[in-house]
Parts: C-alpha cells; sequence; structure tokens
C-alpha cells in the first residue's frame, strides 16, 4: 500500500504521483488530506487498483476513468464520473452537480444527497451499462438527456413530505431506467418519461446494486426494499422525431399522382404512386 | 377523394429526358436514391417525378446516352423582390407539416457577403523579387499549439539545456486539416479517405462526434478525436488513440445548437462506434452541461490532459458569433492549444434550415478580429488558431491565413472531391453519391481507394496552388505569411468592413 499526504500538494504533482504509483504495480493508493484537488483517477486503468480518499477530492474525480474503484471518505464535488468508462466509486458523503455526465460503464455509490443534472446524457451499449445509486435526494434535473444506463435514487435522507428529486426530472429522457424509492409528483416530471410500477425483471435488476449499496454503507437491504419503488422510462426512443421536416421532395411521399397509362380512348388517366 | 398538397408542384428541378436517346437501360433509375426516376411497364418508357428530384445530377451523370438533363424547375412564381421563393416555399412546409424544415451543408444565402471574393493577394514586381516554387524551397509545413513566446534555457554555461516544459504542438506538413465529419454523418469508406490522405501528407482528419471505428485506430497520430456535449464514443482508449484532442463548443452551420442523429440512422456499426443502441436517437445537447464559464472550459481541457498526461494539444471549436475576439481569447487563457473558429458558410449533416441560414458571422471577420485580439493581449503565440467553414479553394485558405490563421479546416471541399454534387441532402442519410449516407447499398459507391486518391488529388493540387501564390507574393514559407494582412487588398468594401478585417483598399501602397 502506498499513502500519498496531499497537504499543498497540486493536483497535477499528486496525480502523477498516483500514475507513476500504478505504474510501478502499485495496487493499493491512500490518498490523505485531499482538500479540493481535481480530476483524480482521471483516465486510469486497472481494474484491481483500489484508491482511497480522505478528505475532499475536487472536481472531475474519475472523469475518464476506465477500470479501477475509488472510495472518499468525506464529499465529493462536481462532475464525479465524468465520461467514465468503468471501474467503481463508493462516496461516503454528499456529491455536487452534473455528476456521471455521459457515463458509459462502471458503478457509483454516494451515501449521501447530489447536486443538479446528475445522471446526465448516460448511455448504454450491450453490456456495457452504468449504474448509480443515491441514497440521499436530488436537485433539479435529475436524469435529463439519459440515453441508458440505471439511476436509483433513494432519499434516505428526506424530511417528511419533501421530494425525492428536484424540477425536470427526467427532462429529454430517451433511453435507461431510473428507479425512485417512492412516489413522484408528476408536475415535477418532464414530458419525455413516463412512471410505472416495477415488475420483477426490475426487482432483479436493482436488488445486486441495492446490496453492494448497504453493503458499503451499512443499511439493512430489508428496510431498503421496504418502501415502493417508481420505474421511469422514456416515452420515445425519438423524443423530437416530429419537430422536423427533412425537406421539399419528402412532401410527395403522400399521395402523388403521376400520368401512369393510357385508357381505350386515348386519355391519360392518373394513379397513385404508392399503387404501384 | 384523392388528396394532393398544394405544394406538390412548386418543386424546384425538372428531369428533362430525351426519350429518342433514352435507350431504357434504367441506370437512373437503380442511381436515384430519391426515387425520383422510375420505370412505367405500362407506357414502357422511364418516366421521372421531377418534385423527388434534389438536383445532384447522379442519374445525368450515370446515363450511358446522355439522355438526361437536371433543369431548373422555369416555373416561377410571379417576380417578388421581397416575397422569394425561398420564402414562400418555406411557408408551405410549415404549413403543410407543423415541423421546421431541416437541411444539409452550409449557408446557401447570396444576400450575404462573400469577403474571400473582395480581397485581392498583393505580387512582387521588379523592386521584390518573386520566388519559383518550382526550382527553390518552399515551406509549407507549421506546427501549431502553444509555442511560446521564448525558449528559456538554463544560464550554465557547460550545459546548455532547455528550462522550461515544451507543450505538444500539432506537426501540419501542409496548413489544412480535414475538418470534423462524423461517423453517421458520413460512412466509413469516406472517413477512410480522409484519413489515409491525412496521413499520406503530414496533416490531420478529424473524427467528428462520433467515436472513431476500430479499423480507424491506426490513422491515430493523425487523428484529432472529438470530444462534444453527447459524448459519444469518447472513452480513455479513444482519447489515448487521437493525435489531438478537440472539445466541440459549436458549429458554424449551427451555432448554439446541438447535434442530433436519428435513430433510424443509428445503424448497426454506427452504434458500435458511438456506443448507444441501434435505433436510439443520438442527441448531444445544444451546450455543455458541466460548461458555463471559461473557468469550466478550463476544467474539461485539464480534464482531458491529465487523462493523456499531457501528451496531446487540446484544442476548443467554437462557431464564430459576435462576440467571438472575447470568447477566444478566454479559450486561450483556459489553457487551450488550439482555437479553431468556424464561420456561418460551415457545413453540417443537419441543421434547421432557420439557424443555418441567419446565425453566425463570416469566418474572415472572425479570424481577422481574433487574430488581431490575441496580438494585442500578448497571447497569440500561446494558442494555434484555425479557420474553419467554407474553405473552397486554396485560395482561401492563403487568404484565411494571411488574416491571422495557422491552419484552415476543409470539409465540404473533400466531399466534393469525392463527388459531391452539393444538393444539401446531406441530412436524409440518401446521398446519391453515398458520401453522407450509411445505407450499405449506397455507401458502396465511394470505394476508399479510389475515394483517397481524388482527396489526395484535390491536397496535391491545392500544395502545388499554395506554394505559386506564395511565390508569386516573394514568400518561401506559409509562416512569413500568417498575419501578414499587407499581403492582401480589399475591394468593394466599406471602410468599416477594411478597418475590422485590418486590410487596406487596393490601389493603397505600403
Amino acid at each position: 500500500m502506498k499513502v500519498i499526504d496531499a497537504t499543498n500538494l497540486h493536483y497535477k504533482q499528486m496525480n502523477v504521483m498516483v500514475y507513476e504509483a500504478i505504474q510501478a504495480g502499485e495496487k493499493h493508493i491512500q490518498l490523505k488530506n485531499v482538500l479540493g484537488q481535481r480530476f483524480i483517477g482521471d483516465g486510469l486503468r486497472g481494474e484491481d487498483v483500489l484508491i482511497e480518499i480522505f478528505g475532499t477530492p475536487g472536481n472531475d474525480l474519475a472523469a475518464f476513468m476506465n477500470g479501477p474503484q475509488i472510495k472518499v471518505y468525506g464529499n465529493a464535488q462536481d462532475g464525479v464520473g465524468n465520461t467514465m468508462n468503468a471501474g467503481k466509486i463508493f462516496i461516503h458523503g454528499d456529491a455536487g452537480d452534473v455528476l456521471f455526465y455521459g457515463m458509459r460503464g462502471g458503478e457509483v455509490y454516494i451515501k449521501g444527497d447530489v447536486g443538479y443534472r446528475v445522471g446526465i446524457h448516460m448511455k448504454e451499449y450491450m453490456d456495457f451499462i452504468p449504474k448509480a445509486v443515491i441514497g440521499g435526494c436530488a436537485g433539479d434535473f435529475f436524469g435529463e438527456y439519459m440515453a441508458g444506463g440505471i439511476l436509483i435514487l433513494l432519499g434516505l435522507t428526506a424530511e417528511k413530505g419533501q421530494p425525492l428529486a428536484g424540477d425536470y426530472l427526467s427532462t429529454g429522457m430517451h433511453g435507461g431506467r431510473i428507479y425512485i424509492r417512492g412516489k413522484i409528483d408528476p408536475s415535477t416530471l418532464g414530458k419525455e418519461a413516463k412512471p410505472f410500477e416495477l415488475d420483477e425483471e426490475d426487482i432483479k435488476l436493482i436488488k445486486p446494486l441495492l446490496e453492494n449499496f448497504c453493503k458499503e454503507f451499512q443499511y439493512d437491504i430489508h428496510d431498503i426494499m421496504k418502501a415502493p419503488f417508481t420505474k421511469l422510462i422514456p416515452v420515445s426512443k425519438r423524443p423530437y422525431g416530429k419537430h422536423y421536416v427533412p425537406g421539399w421532395h419528402t412532401l410527395t411521399n403522400r399521395k402523388q399522382l403521376v400520368p401512369s397509362s393510357y385508357e381505350d380512348n386515348g386519355y391519360p388517366t392518373i394513379r397513385s404512386v404508392r399503387d404501384r | 377523394m384523392l388528396y394532393q398538397p398544394i405544394v406538390t408542384n412548386f418543386y424546384d428541378f425538372r428531369v428533362v429526358r430525351d426519350q429518342d436517346r433514352c435507350i431504357q437501360c434504367q441506370a437512373c433509375v437503380t442511381q436515384c436514391s430519391f426515387e425520383a426516376n422510375f420505370w412505367d411497364p405500362d407506357r414502357k418508357i422511364i418516366d421521372s417525378i421531377h418534385s423527388k428530384c434534389v438536383g445532384c445530377h447522379r442519374c445525368e451523370a450515370f446515363c450511358p446516352t446522355d439522355a438526361i438533363s437536371i433543369q431548373l424547375n422555369p416555373s416561377a412564381f410571379r417576380p417578388h423582390g421581397y416575397w422569394s421563393k425561398r420564402e414562400i416555399r418555406n411557408i408551405y412546409l410549415n404549413a403543410e407539416t407543423g415541423a421546421i424544415g431541416l437541411t444539409g451543408m452550409g449557408n446557401d444565402m447570396q444576400t450575404q457577403p462573400t469577403y474571400f471574393d473582395r480581397m485581392l493577394f498583393d505580387a512582387c514586381q521588379v523592386t521584390n523579387p518573386s520566388i519559383d516554387p518550382l526550382r527553390e524551397p518552399m515551406e509549407l509545413r507549421t506546427y501549431m499549439g502553444n509555442r511560446g513566446r521564448e525558449v528559456p534555457v538554463s544560464k550554465d554555461a557547460s550545459k546548455v539545456e532547455l528550462s522550461t516544459q515544451l507543450s505538444p504542438l500539432m506537426k501540419l506538413d501542409i496548413p489544412i486539416i480535414f475538418g470534423p465529419m462524423s461517423f453517421g454523418s458520413i460512412n466509413l469508406n469516406v472517413q477512410k479517405a480522409l484519413a489515409a490522405t491525412a496521413q499520406a501528407y503530414g496533416t490531420y482528419w478529424s473524427t467528428g462526434e462520433g467515436g472513431l471505428h476500430r479499423s480507424l485506430y491506426k490513422y491515430g497520430p493523425n487523428t484529432i478525436v472529438q470530444v462534444a456535449s453527447g459524448r459519444f464514443g469518447v472513452h480513455e482508449e479513444y482519447l489515448k488513440a487521437g493525435g489531438a484532442i478537440e472539445i466541440k463548443i459549436g458549429q458554424g452551420a449551427k451555432p448554439g445548437i446541438g447535434g442530433h442523429l436519428p435513430g433510424e440512422k443509428v445503424l448497426e456499426e454506427i452504434s458500435k462506434t458511438r456506443m448507444i443502441p441501434v435505433g436510439s436517437d443520438a442527441i448531444s445537447p445544444a451546450p455543455h452541461h458541466d460548461i458555463y464559464s471559461i473557468e469550466d472550459l478550463r476544467q474539461l481541457i485539464y480534464a482531458l490532459k491529465e487523462a493523456t498526461r499531457y501528451e496531446k494539444p487540446v484544442s476548443v471549436k467554437v462557431a464564430a458569433v459576435h462576440n467571438i475576439a472575447a470568447i477566444a481569447s478566454g479559450i486561450a487563457r483556459a489553457g487551450a492549444d488550439v482555437i479553431v473558429v468556424d464561420g456561418f458558410r460551415g457545413g453540417t449533416g443537419a441543421t434547421p434550415t432557420i439557424v443555418r441560414e441567419h446565425t453566425g458571422i463570416p469566418i474572415e471577420l472572425a479570424i481577422a478580429v481574433v487574430d488581431e485580439r490575441l496580438r494585442q493581449e500578448g497571447i497569440r503565440e500561446n494558442v494555434g488558431l484555425v479557420a474553419a467553414g467554407g474553405i473552397r479553394s486554396a485560395a482561401d485558405a492563403l487568404k484565411a491565413i494571411a488574416l491571422g490563421a495557422d491552419a484552415v479546416y476543409v470539409a465540404t471541399a473533400a466531399l466534393i472531391a469525392v463527388g459531391c454534387t452539393m444538393c444539401q441532402q446531406c441530412h436524409t442519410g440518401r446521398c446519391a453519391w453515398g458520401i453522407t449516407t450509411n445505407d450499405p447499398y449506397l455507401a458502396k459507391r465511394q470505394n476508399p481507394e479510389i475515394a483517397t486518391e481524388r482527396v489526395s488529388n484535390m491536397l496535391r493540387a491545392w500544395q502545388i496552388e499554395m506554394k505559386e501564390v506564395l511565390g508569386s507574393m516573394g514568400l518561401n514559407a506559409i509562416e512569413s505569411l500568417r498575419g501578414n494582412r499587407e499581403r492582401l487588398r480589399a475591394v468593394g468594401m466599406t471602410k468599416e468592413e477594411m478597418e475590422v478585417l485590418g486590410l487596406k483598399m487596393a490601389g493603397i501602397g505600403m
């Protein structure tokens, strides 16, 4: 195990130390006294690498990360998991805005609350499915433009009557699924997604993720599963299809008339191209 | 009762067929991807639905007996100086569909000025000798990025070494880069041609926002990998594969508008490269939702630099808009190595017509003001500057460089080199020339080897043209032309236009 004291270290220096340690074969790195250093884990490879962070990491934690596991003992800031490809993140605290932007794979577990625009434009492809579990509540635009992946919001920190997510929930969503532990006020919901009750497939999907969450943050899975969940899925994979018309020539794909044959009397008749 | 929309007959083109010459081979029927030509079994002739013709000339080119000519529809509305056919038809289109019109390619409005055509090169006569590029060396190589204002070396006389760390630079053997066109907007055959040509000519091509197909990773060092708001196909390996990374903020053809590859165009290979499911819309939001300020931009620039260990130059591409000088200054200070400014004539795979025709500013003005501002602030050498959007020829490229650019992006011209006839139907995915389509039947029309040869030929010819013009100006290196506005003169411009461009009126000497 390698311990790096981040006191008074610029992120550039610190990240080079982390990178060089991993290059040298180190599998377990502890960063102590982290105070806002950005880009920790940025672009790192190595599935068996564990980075433990004590303190508060700065923005873009694990951006473009491709494999390692990161545990944060404290809060995280904005941009966690930005375009992350693979790996696992556990945050024992809250996290900021624009988390998991364009995330393509891997798992993130956050114990506390998160800010605005969380899960924006997450996407998936075949087995590459990004997954995130948030223990607390979320701000506005949760799951905006979501194109794939799984977002779970538990709202364990919510006070009675407080909505778990803010306004414009899942606006522009055109893929993936969001699970929220509780009811959704339809007035906060974006028009591109619809709420449903969970079926068995859904339970099968979220249970292992919730188990991971409970194991890391010491919750009882039965307590968590007791409350009813709501599932949000997009109305359409093509939310804006009807906004556009490709141009003049396509109008004629409607009933178009052309002279096509001559009747016995010598005058042309017309019929639709579609009949042809 | 049969219903016919009122607009059906107000079309643009007529497929005029000389029935005497027509041998009824049906080449025009199979070649037309817009289904304008058809074989009529009853009359035993080939006929056309004129309203479906987009004017791409594919059938004309393939007619073995030269029986077809595509002509503008002579049928005209009553001439009106204000209500042009374009405006009238737009309203019909809106009224018929309730939707906004889409289009492809760049702004085609003749009413907006083209400053390139109002600039003339200076040339040497008598008192300052011109250079013959055929016999004397002529340098087109340029390095782009943070070149620094000075190169500090250690003071110790016994061993002289650099006392600073140099930034990574883009090395261009010819100051022409193939502009970003994604896999999706064009097909792999065309991308292959661009990549192979870029490698052969020591320059770059750009992926656009569609990821990098596995088969193109071998061209990595000559590839600019793009990161845009949709983050399609972006992952750690992709970033490390490229020779440079570009953050796309905006596009000249659609400033302030996001991208949108419709679900029906997301086929198997595209879905694999973009990493989204087949048939799902690929939506790039208008803004990057993590960038709301220059500081935020800096964060993404450094996230990319950190991810690639500071080994690759990072460029930022923005559309040319009114405040471009201040924006460019901000980008330079945010730590970008290259700024790409994309003018309003720039092409696109799809954009709302209204945005293409009415948004942005000319690249000539934008480059001039950006170069001027960066010089005033003493940060010009910290960044490379690329002029993009509507570079039609080597002459345009040289004029852009004289106005202050280091290099230019060329995209539409490269498509024309492989057969594009500017019919502006890129957004339909039905390109009859097999360029802006991924329909396997149509995409086969582009043979990557032949396309490579044609694009390479174009670059070779432009290279010779550039050297000729440089020689005539008495310059033997492209570096000497960069930002050298003395070598240009203006004709037919107002005083204010000349002021913004930093040009003198033709006829005024040094």
